[in-house]
């Protein structure tokens, strides 16, 4: 049976090689952002963007980071087209995983305040 | 293919997803647990170092035994252009699982060829950059900045040099014959790691790199 037009129950075809540059594409100019959001913050794209990006440039960053990571999962490790349960096995963990990087600096946060009463 | 040969290959599951991709997609669950820790760690302690060398400014530090005035460590563009490279390899990746589902070998060779090279320097870029901290006064004790960027940082390039590793042996294969359509999967399992470890580094690039 040829694998490709008869994928397994719970998985579907995957994307086409000009998807895969498009999205490529995308991740190299959101990277490209990063760096200049943060050149802009900093002052290296001109003084006159500083108080601009400065008070935002790390919600920036993990705005562009949130959709890097998304477009790889979705795209390049095929989770919008594979089964459901392939994506809870990630996202529940990745959820956590958050959860715990939350936890943990609140945590720290509110003990530095404690031992500073 | 024999038809026993073929058997072999599937696996039929209550699921209807093969076994294998069920078990790295939760390997890569917990992996996510495992870097959420050296993340947080790395955060929680980030700006409590009390001597340097710090990251983006400059500090003093202690230098050839004497406390000395240190600039900022990071080299953004070489990081930069290292992070380009994994996203780039992403993409070749894929190519070649493409070009491996469809049986077209010259595609899967080369594509493949190129993923690991990519693997190769992003390697090179964090071996440049760790000796070039160390020679700089950056020890893995240093300070809590220092041992939490190297914990952090090592870990992720100990998992490109996994992945590295995996897919030239699956490179091999492919060169040899031995990667045909029916044992793609072989190479979509190696290929979910490598995606893997390229967005762990989507994660670590700014939150290390760029965030002061």
């Amino acid at each position: 049976m040829d694998a490709q037009t008869h994928p397994p129950a719970g998985e579907h075809s995957h994307p086409t090689p000009g998807l895969y540059f498009k999205v490529g594409l995308v991740l190299f100019i959101l990277t490209a952002l990063e760096v200049a959001a943060f050149e802009a913050g900093h002052g290296g794209l001109g003084a006159g963007l500083r108080p601009i990006f400065e008070p935002i440039v790390v919600e920036v960053l993990l705005v562009l980071s949130a959709a890097k990571f998304a477009l790889v999962a979705m795209f390049y490790m095929h989770l919008k087209q594979d089964s459901k349960l392939l994506t809870n096995l990630f996202v529940w963990p990745l959820l956590l995983a958050a959860g715990v990087i939350m936890g943990l600096i609140v945590l720290m946060q509110y003990w530095r305040v404690v031992g500073a009463q | 293919m024999s038809d026993a040969a073929a058997h072999a290959i599937e696996h039929h599951t209550s699921t209807g997803i093969d076994s294998r991709k069920v078990a790295i997609w939760t390997l890569i669950g917990s992996e996510c647990l495992f870097f959420a820790s050296l993340i947080s760690t790395y955060l929680v302690y980030k700006g409590k170092s009390l001597v340097g060398p710090l990251p983006h400014a400059e500090s003093q530090c202690m230098l050839d035994g004497k406390m000395q005035t240190c600039e900022g460590m990071f080299e953004i563009p070489l990081v930069t252009a290292g992070t380009a490279i994994l996203l780039f390899s992403s993409l070749f990746v894929v190519l070649a699982l493409y070009g491996a589902q469809k049986g077209n070998r010259k595609m899967l060779v080369g594509w493949l060829s190129m993923t690991v090279i990519c693997g190769l320097f992003f390697i090179g870029m964090q071996v440049y950059e760790f000796t070039h901290f160390y020679h700089k006064g950056m020890g893995y004790g240093t300070n809590l900045f220092t041992s939490t960027f190297y914990t952090l940082t090592g870990f992720h390039g100990t998992h490109v040099t996994v992945g590295v590793i995996w897919l030239s042996t699956l490179l091999v294969l492919a060169i040899r014959g031995k990667l045909p359509a029916e044992k793609s999967l072989n190479l979509e399992i190696a290929a979910l790691y490598w995606h893997f470890v390229d967005v762990v580094w989507i994660v670590i690039f700014p939150v290390v790199y760029l965030m002061r």
